[in-house]
């Protein structure tokens, strides 16, 4: 009996979540249709959808595992390029485009999961501040690397370099296309994202991570950020389940990459160490651990700099003061606490049944 | 082949030795902490290490269960060299412990907390369990079940969704033995487990240990400076002094012994 109400708690928790996460989509469709919202703001839409993915991912790694990664948007550029070369060398072979995009999706996720792994591998014998340096290095690396790589594509195959072509002439002129241009933008991806498929995909990233923090691995990455001396000491094997945690979280941040280059102009600056930071903050004020906080939090400071745009100078500040706020309201703990009565005060009946 | 011949040899000739450590040292730099020991564990016994405070006890334990290797001598369970195996394969092979400061997983719950020493029994795969196979639900049941009932065994079966970090003292220290439990040991390395209890507790701790050796069929090896629980409820006994075993043999008789008094100042 106890353990029905437990798999309740956490299907339960899961459900209400998706369910905020279509009404808030399904309001904002709204206003949009209706001409409310700003063309703007309706053009935040699909990148919420992948920074909430993003921050997802990245608190599984730094909220359930405990390990501090710096390098996020390293593992979305992996997938945004992947996808995107995918994409232009598939334009003519696959006609749909539904097919290719969800193609895409996976190598992108798949291409970045790698990457997770070796990261993952190369930090297993780190702690802390080690690992966050490491993690560190493989963003930067990776989309200063991007920039310097030239990928043409003529009917003679395909052509990659470190640096400039010298000769144009060296290439097919007719049937060239220059997919990797070093550090001007890809062009030509197909931009097929849409924001039902992007709201989706936030669905299923959601459905993905409730089960797998509810399952024994979950309970797995939790031991080993509580106490991983006692997780050995019965048995658990600490590296699987790190390497584990590293190929999901960066599976789905490579997954929101693919998403970034069929929707935006992709641009490897877009992939900075600020976006890292970014996504970190998000997960951060949004309570470690916690998936729907990490949506909340995204949603609410993604959108912030936009609603905020009334203020002009003072922007900055009121960001600032709501930053801290938030922090205070999701880490304090009579924050916490006050919440939770406020909560359990509104669902009478589901007190009662907590207390079973 | 020949290898499996000596081995079944060896375990019917030693059958009833569980754990046997011969030679064991190891030095930190220059200091030898523990110094050629030599320790034989019978299965099903409940044997007890004692000594002042820094005699290597703890070291013991920490060979014993992989957290060190040992700079000499070796470490056999059941026949099986296990010294310098990690301390995840030293579980897999029959070895559990509790801590001298209690290990626990703070932000878990009581039930979560004895799941995990139960890990290594599903079978499940990631996939299943993101996808909701149904032998994630099987298994789940069954291990939910077995976690209930040893959290019965230890009283710790009300509120099982309260964190670690709020249970008392005392129940904190059950829950960490529940936990080695789970992992179905041969041996069960106790460290100091009835530390900061008092003479209650310390009783109901003494009916806990012997319950658990009978009804698990676990041998236990434990830790201690509560002389009371030492006679009260081992068979035999070691104690340990700057590394090296001064004595060992029944308690009534090694207690007795003038050096251990003296190693122990009058304690």
């Amino acid at each position: 009996m106890n353990k029905s109400n437990k798999v309740k708690t956490s299907t339960k928790q899961c459900l209400v979540t998706l369910t905020m996460v279509i009404i808030f989509f399904v309001i904002c469709n709204i206003m949009v249709m209706n001409g409310v919202m700003g063309s703007l703001f309706e053009g935040l839409l699909i990148p919420m959808c992948y920074y909430i993915i993003l921050a997802i991912s990245l608190n599984l790694t730094v909220g359930i595992l405990g390990e501090l990664s710096l390098g996020h948007a390293g593992f979305m550029c992996v997938g945004a390029y992947s996808g995107a070369i995918f994409s232009i060398l598939t334009k003519e072979v696959i006609k749909s485009d539904f097919e290719r995009y969800a193609l895409a999706l996976l190598i992108g996720g798949i291409c970045a999961g790698l990457f997770g792994v070796i990261i993952g591998f190369s930090v297993l014998r780190l702690r802390g501040d080690y690992l966050a340096i490491v993690t560190l290095a493989f963003g930067e690396i990776t989309y200063k690397l991007i920039q310097n790589c030239y990928l043409i594509k003529d009917k003679n195959g395909l052509h990659f370099s470190f640096s400039q072509p010298v000769n144009p002439q060296k290439y097919d002129l007719d049937s060239k296309v220059e997919i990797l241009k070093g550090a001007m933008p890809v062009s030509d991806v197909p931009k097929t994202a849409t924001l039902i498929s992007s709201v989706v995909l936030v669905l299923i990233t959601v459905v993905v991570m409730y089960n797998l923090i509810d399952s024994r691995a979950g309970r797995a990455f939790k031991a080993v950020r509580d106490n991983s001396i006692a997780a050995e000491s019965i048995g658990i094997n600490i590296n699987k389940y790190k390497l584990i945690v590293f190929f999901v979280s960066a599976f789905f941040a490579g997954m929101s990459g693919t998403m970034f280059s069929h929707y935006q102009t992709l641009d490897s600056s877009k992939f900075n160490f600020n976006v890292s930071i970014l996504i970190l903050v998000f997960v951060v004020l949004g309570g470690l651990g916690s998936i729907r906080g990490s949506i909340i939090a995204t949603i609410i400071l993604y959108a912030l700099p936009e609603l905020l745009r009334d203020f002009y100078s003072y922007r900055m500040i009121a960001y600032a003061i709501i930053l801290i706020a938030m922090m205070i309201l999701t880490n304090n703990e009579k924050c916490i606490y006050m919440r939770e009565r406020i909560v359990s005060k509104l669902f009478k009946k589901n007190k009662v049944s907590k207390d079973a | 082949m020949k290898d499996m011949n000596t081995k079944t040899a060896n375990k019917e000739n030693n059958n009833d030795i569980l754990l046997e450590v011969k030679n064991l040292s190891i030095a930190f730099g220059g200091l030898k902490a523990v110094d050629d020991l030599n320790l034989n564990i019978k299965r099903g016994q409940l044997y007890g290490l004692i000594g002042p405070n820094g005699a290597g006890k703890t070291t013991v334990f920490n060979m014993l269960t992989g957290v060190y290797k040992p700079t000499s001598g070796y470490i056999k369970l059941d026949g099986e060299k296990i010294d310098g195996l990690s301390p995840m394969n030293i579980n897999r092979k029959g070895i559990a412990r509790t801590f001298q400061n209690i290990r626990l997983f703070d932000n878990m719950s009581i039930i979560d907390n004895v799941k995990l020493g139960l890990n290594n029994k599903q079978k499940y795969t990631v996939a299943e369990g993101i996808l909701r196979f149904p032998r994630f639900f099987k298994e789940e049941k069954e291990m939910n079940e077995k976690a209930m009932e040893l959290l019965r065994v230890f009283d710790l079966d009300e509120d099982i969704n309260t964190l670690a970090s709020n249970l008392p003292y005392g129940k904190q220290r059950k829950l960490e033995i529940a936990r080695a439990l789970a992992t179905e040991p041969k041996l069960l390395l106790l460290d100091e487990p009835a530390a900061g209890m008092n003479p209650n507790e310390t009783a109901e701790l003494m009916e806990t240990i012997q319950f658990v050796r009978k009804e698990y069929g676990v041998t236990i090896l434990l830790i201690e400076h509560d002389m009371k629980l030492v006679s009260g409820i081992c068979e035999e006994i070691m104690v340990l002094n700057f590394g090296t075993e001064l004595a060992h043999g029944k308690p009534e008789v090694v207690l007795n012994k003038p050096e251990v008094v003296t190693a122990y100042l009058g304690e």
